[in-house]
């Protein structure tokens, strides 16, 4: 199986990160990018059969660790 | 009173702890390496600055998960006094010792200067010595400071006067230009609910002696170190701050 994980900051966290890289676009000519964010992207490979399965250890493994629900938000997707 | 100090693969300000706590303050102080789940039978627990392991994922994140960590949660469960700073202020949160979490700094840039910083909560076992409104200089060394929380966390902090330290000016005012990474209402540093639990972005181990540049976090482990003593004396362990109030009246 593979799985990807999408990892965001939470719309009421300020992300200055994603302001300053907006910023670069814009100076590159593109002023209609709104709504910059900048996360991270997780990929990984998964042995074994049971999506299902796998898909709520995964999901508890995201809340636990791979985000942290104060400041962020995820997105698991998981395929065979 | 015995001091642990925990030890992350990326502490770094471990042995300034151990320094100031040994040779400054004259207590005894010993490591507790993270992978031993054993607190040597410490009365204090201090989580250090540093990077601990690289960083990596979040600052914290991983830490939390280690060994030592489940000790440290039954330690503060039971009301045992658990001190973070910096990275160790970033861990407690990961581990949900303490509410909220630690951002980017505003300004993206790792920030290590002197600040000035007003103590709002005389009344918690780290900050005894100190005034309600004192003005002390401690410094910061952080790339990840910015305290945030949603607002109701924030409401419930102050209720429950869990905000002890305040980035002020000199002054004591609380202005944004005396806010160095832009933490939510200036936050420095918070307790838990029950008070035994105080995490804070600045050093106070780098501010224990003047040659320093400034003795003002001294205080901080001879708070402890008081708390100790008059807890020892017969009170309840049990919901620190207030019996540290109760004492107080007494003494």
């Amino acid at each position: 199986m593979k799985a990807r994980i999408i990892v965001t900051p939470k719309k009421t966290v300020l992300d200055p990160q994603g302001k300053a890289v907006e910023q670069a676009i814009h100076h590159l000519g593109m002023e209609c990018v709104k709504n910059t964010r900048i996360g991270k992207f997780i990929e990984m490979d998964i042995e074994g059969e049971n999506l299902d399965l796998t898909r709520k250890k995964l999901d508890q493994v995201c809340k636990d660790l791979l985000s942290n629900p104060v400041i962020e938000d995820y997105r698991l997707e998981l395929e065979k | 009173m015995k001091f642990g100090i925990l030890q992350f693969p990326g502490s770094n300000c471990d042995q300034d702890c151990f320094y100031a706590i040994r040779n400054v303050l004259k207590e005894e102080v010993v490591y507790l390496w993270h992978k031993e789940a054993d607190l040597q039978e410490a009365d204090v627990v201090v989580v250090p600055g540093g990077f601990s392991y690289g960083d990596y994922l979040r600052c914290g994140a991983i830490a939390r998960f280690s060994p030592v960590m489940g000790e440290v949660k039954k330690f503060a469960a039971s009301g045992g006094l658990v001190l973070g700073i910096c990275n160790g202020f970033q861990i407690l949160t990961e581990a949900g010792l303490l509410p909220g979490a630690l951002l980017r700094n505003r300004s993206l840039k790792f920030i290590c200067r002197e600040v000035c910083l007003r103590v709002e909560h005389p009344l918690t076992p780290f900050t005894l010595h100190y005034h309600k409104g004192e003005v002390i200089r401690i410094p910061i060394a952080h790339g990840e400071g910015n305290y945030f929380a949603e607002p109701d966390v924030i409401a419930e902090l102050k209720k429950n006067r869990q905000i002890v330290f305040k980035y002020t000016d000199a002054e004591g005012r609380e202005t944004p230009e005396a806010n160095p990474n832009g933490a939510m209402e200036n936050i420095a540093g918070i307790c838990n609910k029950a008070g035994n639990v105080l995490g804070m972005m600045p050093h106070p181990e780098r501010a224990s002696e003047s040659i320093l540049g400034s003795a003002d976090g001294l205080k901080m482990f001879q708070s402890v170190v008081y708390w100790l003593k008059i807890n020892r004396a017969g009170q309840t362990p049990s919901a620190p701050v207030r019996s540290a109030e109760i004492n107080l009246a007494a003494v």
